[in-house]
């Protein structure tokens, strides 16, 4: 089963933390059709947060389909991310490590070439959604 | 959604002036509740009017939808743990939960056994430590069940670790029990972790008060060449706005997305956000009433 964690000082929201976590173990295929999330009572007795949190966390992956909660039993994964796209990763992390052997190449240090990824890939959400 | 607590103009005055002035604020049914600001900023008296300890020299309170005052039945459905985890020293843990059973009509033991399983019923409360004084308090207060849970500073002695196991207690007694809960701190990051909903006070008075996520979503930091200041598209009000040499950072409040390309705009966390709603160019004058009145009491 998943287990969560917090980082309070990322300045994600806490509800977000956990839809973002439950994401990547789908896309890392760490979770799959079936298998069950923990209940609130528990993530609440294990981080110290507020239940209201972990509801609303659950329901934002309910509403995109992802997990289902079945009343009395729990919240269960009925979606997923990795199948899909699971099969691209391989090709996908060749072009980027040849990516990144370019720019080292180039000068560029880990903070420039971190810096440089994440503003590309914020501009690139941006457009997206404008 | 009913209101949890609700008060209009509520004001509490000692001879030594207003602790609590034109209070207006409404605390939404199930919000755990952030209630910060400095030492003395009012919020024990808030808590106090709330559970009727006090009574409200003007305006009104409203808890669960009753006035606590008037109508103290509504008292059964709060749990109030005041500064310093009040208990009888010389009662035994076991004998405390017992007192509390019988003085509470509704009272579940569960959750009080549940969490304090590790005390044993016959040491003395006085020879517990910060952590199990301050649980045992808690125990008692959530035994009743309470719609309506009041803490007031209960950090405050606790290390980080017995803070924590607090916090523990406190959200798994509020999963079950689906009470609101109002938790008063002046340490931000005490409350930071569970609140949804904060209530800023300061020098008596209401400064800032809203759901977490929306003034979160609502605020920014902008940071631009400093220049003479004229409207920026999507701010709603400046809070905060400081210079350093040709840099110029203001905290805003906004109405919609600053688009405007010279200026760099960032989130800000909620530590930050209180701590400029409190900065004292944002606090009103005392009106000269107020300022003779504290002469003659001073």
């Amino acid at each position: 089963m998943i287990e969560f964690h917090l980082d309070a000082r990322s300045g994600v929201a806490t509800y977000l933390q956990i839809v973002q976590q439950v994401k990547e173990a789908l896309r890392l295929g760490l979770l799959d059709l079936g298998d069950q999330l923990p209940t609130v009572r528990e993530v609440v007795a294990d981080l110290a947060i507020n239940p209201n949190t972990v509801a609303k966390a659950y329901r934002d992956l309910e509403r995109e389909g992802l997990v289902a909660a079945r009343p009395g039993r729990g919240t269960f994964i009925v979606g997923t991310l990795a199948a899909p796209s699971l099969r691209h990763h391989e090709a996908l992390r060749r072009e980027l490590e040849s990516w990144l052997a370019a720019a080292v190449r180039a000068g560029l240090d880990e903070e420039s070439i971190r810096a440089l990824i994440s503003t590309t890939l914020r501009e690139a959400l941006v457009r997206e959604v404008a | 959604m009913t209101a949890a607590v609700e008060t209009w103009g509520l004001g509490k005055r000692f001879r030594r002036g207003w602790a609590v002035r034109e209070c207006t604020l409404s605390i939404p049914e199930q919000a755990i509740v952030g209630l910060a600001g400095p030492n003395g900023a009012g919020k024990s008296t808030l808590l106090s009017l709330a559970v009727a300890l006090l009574a409200p020299t003007e305006g009104e309170i409203r808890v669960l939808g009753h006035d606590p005052w008037r109508e103290p039945e509504t008292l059964e459905q709060i749990g109030y743990v005041g500064q310093d985890s009040p208990l009888y020293r010389s009662f035994s843990v076991g004998e405390t939960l017992d007192y509390a059973r019988r003085m509470n009509a509704r009272w579940d033991p569960t959750i009080a056994n549940r969490s304090l399983a590790h005390l044993p019923a016959g040491r003395r409360v006085s020879a517990l430590s910060a952590g199990d004084r301050a649980r045992l308090a808690l125990a008692v207060a959530l035994g009743k069940r309470p719609r309506l849970l009041l803490l007031d500073e209960p950090f405050a002695r606790l290390d980080p670790r017995a803070g924590r196991e607090f916090l523990q207690m406190l959200m798994d007694g509020v999963a079950e029990t689906g009470a609101t809960v109002v938790v008063a701190s002046h340490v931000v990051a005490d409350i930071e972790r569970i609140a949804d909903h904060i209530v800023l006070l300061s020098e008596g008075r209401v400064r800032l008060e809203g759901n977490v996520e929306e003034l979160l979503t609502s605020h920014r930091l902008l940071t631009g060449a400093r220049r003479p200041l004229g409207r920026i598209g999507g701010v709603e009000e400046i809070v905060r706005e400081r210079h350093s040499g040709r840099q110029l950072t203001l905290l805003a409040r906004l109405a919609a997305p600053v688009v405007d390309p010279s200026w760099s705009v960032d989130e800000i966390a909620l530590e930050e956000l209180l701590l400029a709603y409190m900065a004292p160019e944002r606090l009103p004058r005392r009106t000269t009433d107020e300022k003779r009145r504290l002469r003659w009491h001073g």
